[in-house]
């Protein structure tokens, strides 16, 4: 015989059980929707407050990280209040899946939607074909920023890994090599625009008349030489290798940094063994440290390449691409920004990275040769 | 024998060392002007170069003969002691005694200027900190330009720029770290479906060049009203960040040791308290790295803020490129501006220098 007694405490234990579950999926629920319109307002207040500058500041600061922060342990939290099964099955995705979400529509969809884009006409309505690439291809323009950029790349890295090599195999035999290292790698610390006012200043140029005194360096060498100061920003194409120097003098000091590092590994015995056998030092650094850090050296030029074909700042602030040193990324942004054509504008962009496709292709073939945790 | 290998030795040092200070000079050359320059006055920068604060000789003017009325300009003039025309005299004649005469202005003035050559010394004009005040601040500034006029226009307000840049490097430094280091944690330590194939993907868009980005994720930011503000920004630094951080903070926590966490486990600690207690601590390192290449990246880099904040909220790049663009040569502003530019970036590397050449040569791979 059942005692009615002994159902009730059952039905109550389920009823409670699902009351309870009940509650924590509405506090579940409750607590990130209170969370984000909290964060929400602030953003807003961000967004149209007269309030003086730096309180702004400290409020944008304060309630950015915070966000994330509070954003993070209230999901995962809410995730924890499920039962344990769901909960093991989608923490993983609280901790991935904000990177993810943001990589994906940063990164990875806009490859598709530039791509769409690049087949639209300028304001991305009607379907052009391949008209943009045309133009890509075949424009005056455009050709004149395919040759700069190739110079950028060719005499550019050249300069850049040369001097760097250069540099690291001598400051490796001096008891001062971190001092000469750190002032060759501090152009890497200022913003390329800084860099630009620093070298705008190098090659300015006053024009010829009584009584003007040139204020540029290179001008005053020149006419110390017994030259004459010359516009040496608007000189083409000469203009593009001043432009260039610029860039020799911040790459520098990563391809030093990172040869250097590479000769530090380099087995001493094995330069013993060659000097003892006769080489010269000449002889040795060719038939032996080259050959040695050869991949380092590979790195650090596709590097240095990769650089020089996204570089845009330079030419910017310097020339703003006029007297024939425009480049790639220059002419996106202008295409975008100033002419307003986002078909043009994305298919030069589809352009870059087509450029960049061999080197996605080799980090995927490295990382898969030795992923070690999958 | 051995004192001949001495002698070889230390000369290829002294030739080693000294095609190192050359370069380190040349190297050092152009920031230096720039750094001179700006802490010099005004005029004295459009009259003179950087250069004449060290010493050297200098013609100095020390008389000035005025021709009389009565003797012909157009043939040969006697003068100081010496004959010579007017065409002579503009080009500038030297005296026996060093001094020179040159013809000022043309034949009506009738005036000739008598400069010596004179050792002028070290910093022989003062040095100022005017044009830093001038380019930090947003109000009326003046100045005297070349022609010794006085012009007035307003600042560029470098300070309130300078602002702007940490509210936008700060946190667009450490939400891109939060959130890679959950990815990562999530990716290394964590099992589900599709981990690989999703982290593959990371690793394939490591290298996109940010310009594919643009023109898609602009249309987003005018739909939802993200234009000019912090929030866009900060997102867009973070998207662009994102790949980067959690691929090397990745690599970092995949080799934190296996049975650290299979301990922790044991002991019934969660996902969550073994993450923040255990991997965040001992990640460190990485951490640093990353946030030192992550603050300079976001501190120097114009396009971006060119694109998705503009003219609202100006950035110290922003700032500094519109100098050159509206002022290019009021060098007064643009070095002292550039100089305030690299404040940051410098005081990182100097304070940092370690963790700096790590996190730069991690970053290298960035699109």
């Amino acid at each position: 015989m059942q005692k009615p007694q002994e159902k009730t405490p059952a039905v109550a234990g389920i009823l409670g059980g699902l009351a309870i579950t009940i509650g924590r999926i509405l506090i579940s629920l409750f607590v990130p929707i209170i969370t984000f319109l909290v964060l929400w307002q602030v953003f807003l207040f961000l967004r149209d407050s007269n309030a003086p500058q730096i309180v702004i500041v400290l409020v944008a600061i304060i309630w950015g990280v915070a966000g994330v922060a509070i954003l993070f342990v209230v999901s995962n939290w809410f995730v924890e209040q499920l039962p344990t099964v769901w909960s093991r099955r989608l923490q993983p995705f609280v901790y991935i899946g904000p990177a993810v979400t943001i990589m994906g529509w940063y990164l990875a969809v806009p490859v598709l939607r530039t791509l769409v884009l690049s087949f639209k006409d300028d304001i991305g309505k009607n379907w052009v074909g391949f008209d943009n690439y045309i133009f890509a291809f075949t424009d005056r323009i455009m050709l004149e920023t395919f040759r700069n950029n190739l110079l950028w790349m060719v005499v550019g890295t050249f300069f850049s890994v040369g001097l760097g090599l250069l540099i690291a195999v001598l400051a490796d035999r001096t008891r001062l090599e971190s001092v000469y290292k750190a002032i060759i790698f501090m152009p890497m610390a200022i913003s390329f625009v800084g860099a630009g006012v620093i070298w705008k200043f190098v090659y300015t140029y006053k024009g010829e008349g009584v009584g003007i005194q040139e204020i540029g360096l290179l001008n005053a060498i020149v006419l110390a030489l017994g030259g004459q100061s010359q516009p040496w920003l608007s000189i083409p194409p000469w203009n593009n290798l001043f432009l260039i120097v610029i860039m020799v003098w911040l790459q520098t000091g990563f391809a030093m940094v990172v040869i250097s590092s590479a000769i530090k590994g380099l087995p001493l015995e094995l330069l013993e063994a060659a000097r003892i056998d006769g080489a010269t030092e000449i002889q040795a650094f060719f038939k032996i440290t080259i050959p040695y850090i050869k991949g380092t050296l590979l790195t650090v030029t596709t590097t240095i390449v990769i650089f020089s074909l996204k570089l845009f700042d330079i030419v910017r602030v310097m020339t703003g691409g006029n007297n024939g040193t425009n480049v790639i990324a220059n002419e996106f942004y202008l295409q975008r920004f100033t002419y307003g054509n986002t078909g043009r504008a994305s298919a030069i962009a589809i352009v870059l990275l087509i450029a960049v496709i061999p080197v996605i292709i080799n980090n995927l073939r490295e990382f898969n040769k030795d992923r070690r945790a999958f | 024998m051995n004192t001949g290998y001495k002698t070889q030795k230390a000369i290829s040092s002294i030739v080693v060392n000294g095609i190192l200070t050359i370069i380190c000079l040349i190297w050092l050359l152009p920031t230096l002007g720039v750094f001179i320059t700006s802490l010099r006055n005004s005029q004295d920068i459009f009259t003179s170069g950087w250069w004449t604060v060290f010493p050297h000789k200098e013609n100095v003017q020390s008389a000035e003969i005025k021709i009389d009325p009565s003797v012909n300009v157009d043939e040969p003039i006697q003068i100081e002691g010496i004959t010579a025309t007017f065409e002579e005299l503009r080009q500038g004649v030297t005296l026996p005694d060093g001094r020179m005469l040159t013809w000022y202005g043309n034949k009506r003035t009738r005036t000739i200027v008598v400069t010596d050559e004179q050792w002028v010394g070290f910093f022989s004009k003062p040095l100022t900190l005017e044009n830093y005040t001038a380019v930090l601040s947003g109000k009326e500034i003046s100045f005297t330009d070349a022609g010794g006029n006085k012009i007035v226009r307003k600042g560029n307000n470098l300070s309130d720029a300078f602002l702007n840049s940490i509210a936008v490097a700060v946190p667009a430094t450490i939400i891109p770290i939060l959130i890679a280091a959950f990815a990562a944690f999530g990716f290394s330590w964590l099992n589900f479906p599709g981990r690989g194939l999703i982290f593959t993907m990371v690793v394939a868009i490591l290298v996109v060049p940010l310009q594919i980005s643009l023109v898609p994720i602009l249309q987003d930011y005018t739909k939802l009203n993200l234009n000019g503000t912090f929030l866009g920004i900060w997102l867009a630094h973070t998207g662009f960040g994102l790949p980067l951080a959690t691929y090397l903070l990745f690599n970092y926590m995949s080799t934190l040791p296996r049975d650290l966490l299979e301990a922790a486990f044991i002991d019934g600690a969660s996902n969550f308290t073994i993450f923040t207690k255990l991997i965040l601590p001992l990640s460190v390192p990485a951490l640093a790295s990353f946030a030192i290449f992550q603050f300079l990246w976001v501190w120097n880099d114009y396009l971006i803020a060119l694109v998705f904040l503009g003219d609202k909220s100006r950035v110290v790049t922003y700032a500094l490129a519109s100098i050159v663009g509206e002022k290019g040569q009021d060098w007064h502003l643009l070095t002292s501006g550039a100089f305030i530019s690299m404040l940051m970036p410098l005081a990182v590397f100097f304070a940092l220098q370690r963790y700096f050449v790590r996190g730069l040569l991690a970053g290298s791979v960035k699109g």
